[in-house]
């Protein structure tokens, strides 16, 4: 018994030892620098210097909660025709979906650049049918698409891994009790999928959240999400305080949005609340 | 079957892809014999030194020019490291926080300024950089370097107005154009607050280095008014923009001008009467440099004038070498646009001091609010 627990210790050793050095000791610069002024000394100055950022984090929370939804609308259907299919259609599905993430983030965004401009590929072909340009690029919209095409992949990963495992019989047993196929879904699927939304949820959110290349990119600059205050502050004016601080906010943020998700998925009639 | 297909199908895709990048044409070369100085340094054979610059900043060998670093390390059997930063500011993150060891920096101006002020550059030993006689008188004695005693003059520039002339039929002389709503939706700005707020501060006749509160404020207040004008706030995108006709007017460098305009002959470029911001990046040496000796040997060579020149041409910037600004073969020699010979006011960023650095940034998500 002893033995494998020093087994167990040494074969952890190295995950502890990588998580100290870049999880835990960043975070504590982050909450030191949050907490202190240039010279070092405690202070709370940073935190009420938040209140200018309000708009901010509200808009952040706003967008990434959009992008969030509509991930969650389009990821779900797919993950439930994708586990019900047959294993090569599984598979070719799996691969389109994986596809675009072989390229670089930033490639894939600045793409859309071209998509969406005025000049850009859908626009042109709206003119050539006298549809007129609409304008695309540089709005709230185009940046919650950018976010939905990006993190896709990571709402339909978990829910798909959960459809997968999922007892069909249970769906059976509920139809042959004349359930409804509306009520199988909110009362035997859905539940049991909740594990993997709530993943999916958290795997969207919190990137999107925090994003800021998108925004700087598809919203042409014009508004400033977290992301971008963040950059700013370590970029330009050098305060790594006011900076520290704002990415401490968002972490907790982050933290108790992530603790409200985890109730849902442990209460079983949280499920229909949704 | 299959998988032998696959193999081969892949083999053959690399197989393109490098022929392709072998196929690069005839490659110019530094000859030895064509340079002023000796670089064939016994001591130094074999050693190694760490470069750290602008991207896209040096002659790499393309568009037919030499490949000045590959050409450094034949010449003197020095191994040079070369890597790349995207901004001054990334540049003094990765000083400041040590760890890394670099040999040559590029930075600007207001940062050198800045990086002299906190002790994070040493002196070059002028006396191992005979090349420096080259360097123009007016690059010499400037504020980040009074005396002269850090900091070499690689390249330098200045923001203009660049302007697409199928829209603009009128030649804008003001930088009030960008506030021109005719051009409403198809106006670019800088999407980073100093160059953002130095426009408005042209224009309202302030310095671009004022540390008076109320000075920021209505230059804040100049911007919320553009804002809504604008198509957006864009860095690097506007080479795409404006090369593409996706908007029509932006301000950025006369150096980037020329590299458009090559693409979209359509583009023409303006200095606003109001004056403008120009900029100086200079190589220096860091302390903690491990190899000062080759710093030295490799700045001197960039001062080369054979060097200078590939650099010149393939960058496009202002060149301080009074060599290569009299060389015949300097393709942008007097070059109306590089080096226009009207007068107007031309300003340096200086470094700021913290308490307006945070009225700049508050006032910039203000402005992005609004």
């Amino acid at each position: 018994m002893k033995k494998t627990s020093l087994r167990a210790k040494i074969l952890n050793a190295p995950y502890i030892v990588w998580a100290i050095l870049f999880i835990l000791a960043p975070m504590f610069m982050v909450v030191f620098y949050a907490l202190t002024d240039r010279s070092g000394s405690f202070t709370l100055q940073n935190i009420t210097a938040l209140a200018v950022y309000k708009e901010t984090f509200g808009r952040s929370i706003g967008y990434a909660a959009v992008a969030t939804a509509v991930c969650l609308l389009i990821a779900y259907p797919l993950a439930y025709i994708m586990a019900r299919s047959n294993a090569s259609k599984q598979r070719t599905l799996m691969l389109l979906i994986m596809l675009p993430m072989w390229m670089n983030f930033l490639i894939r965004t600045y793409s859309w650049i071209s998509i969406l401009a005025n000049t850009g590929i859908i626009n042109s072909l709206l003119r050539a049918l006298g549809l007129g340009p609409v304008q695309l690029i540089n709005t709230p919209g185009a940046v919650i698409l950018g976010m939905v095409y990006n993190y896709l992949p990571y709402m339909i990963l978990p829910i798909y891994s959960i459809m997968c495992k999922l007892d069909y019989s249970l769906v059976e047993a509920a139809q042959d009790l004349g359930c409804s196929s509306r009520s199988v879904l909110r009362r035997v699927i859905f539940p049991l999928s909740l594990p993997g939304v709530v993943s999916g949820i958290t795997m969207v959110f919190v990137p999107s959240v925090s994003t800021f290349y998108i925004s700087q990119k598809l919203g042409g600059g014009k508004f400033l999400l977290v992301g971008d205050s963040i950059e700013m502050q370590f970029q330009t004016s050098y305060n790594y305080n006011l900076g520290a601080s704002l990415s401490l906010a968002l972490m907790v943020m982050i933290l108790v949005c992530m603790v409200v998700m985890n109730r849902f998925a442990d209460e079983d009639e949280g499920a229909i609340i949704l | 079957m299959k998988k032998l297909l696959s193999v081969l199908l892949v083999l053959s895709v690399f197989a393109g892809l490098f022929s392709l990048s072998g196929c690069g044409g005839n490659v110019a070369h530094i000859d030895a014999e064509k340079l002023i100085g000796n670089y064939d340094v016994e001591e130094l054979r074999g050693t190694q030194m760490n470069f750290y610059t602008w991207g896209e900043y040096i002659s790499d060998g393309s568009e037919g020019l030499p490949d000045v670093v590959a050409d450094f390390e034949r010449i003197t059997g020095i191994k040079v490291n070369a890597t790349t930063y995207a901004s001054n500011e990334d540049l003094y993150a990765k000083l400041k926080a040590g760890g890394a060891s670099y040999d040559v920096i590029v930075p600007s101006d207001y940062m050198i300024e800045r990086m002299i002020l906190e002790g994070l550059l040493q002196k070059p030993n002028f006396e191992n950089i005979p090349n420096y006689r080259f360097i123009s008188d007016e690059y010499l004695d400037l504020f980040f370097d009074p005396s002269n005693e850090y900091s070499i003059p690689y390249t330098g520039g200045m923001v203009g107005l660049i302007y697409n002339t199928t829209r603009v039929t009128e030649a804008p002389d003001s930088w009030s154009v960008l506030w021109d709503e005719t051009y409403a939706g198809d106006m670019l700005t800088f999407n980073n607050p100093r160059d953002a707020f130095g426009i408005a501060q042209c224009l309202l006749g302030q310095s671009l280095n004022t540390t008076n509160p109320d000075d920021w404020y209505a230059a804040a207040e100049k911007l919320k008014e553009q804002k809504p004008l604008l198509q957006s706030y864009v860095m690097d995108e506007v080479f795409d923009k404006m090369e593409g006709g996706e908007a029509a007017i932006a301000p950025y460098y006369a150096g980037d001008y020329l590299a458009m305009a090559a693409v979209n002959p359509d583009l023409a470029f303006v200095y606003p009467k109001e004056g403008t911001n120009v900029f100086v990046d200079s190589m220096c040496i860091p302390v903690g440099a491990k190899n000062k000796a080759a710093a030295e040997l490799f700045i001197n060579y960039m001062c080369e004038p054979e060097v200078a020149l590939a650099n010149a041409e393939y960058l496009r910037y202002l060149c301080p070498n009074t060599a290569v600004l009299e060389d015949e073969r300097y393709t942008l020699k007097g070059n109306p646009i590089l080096y226009p010979t009207a007068d107007f006011k031309t300003e340096y960023f200086h470094n700021l001091d913290q308490d307006t650095l945070d009225l700049m940034s508050k006032l910039w998500n203000e402005v992005k609010l609004a």
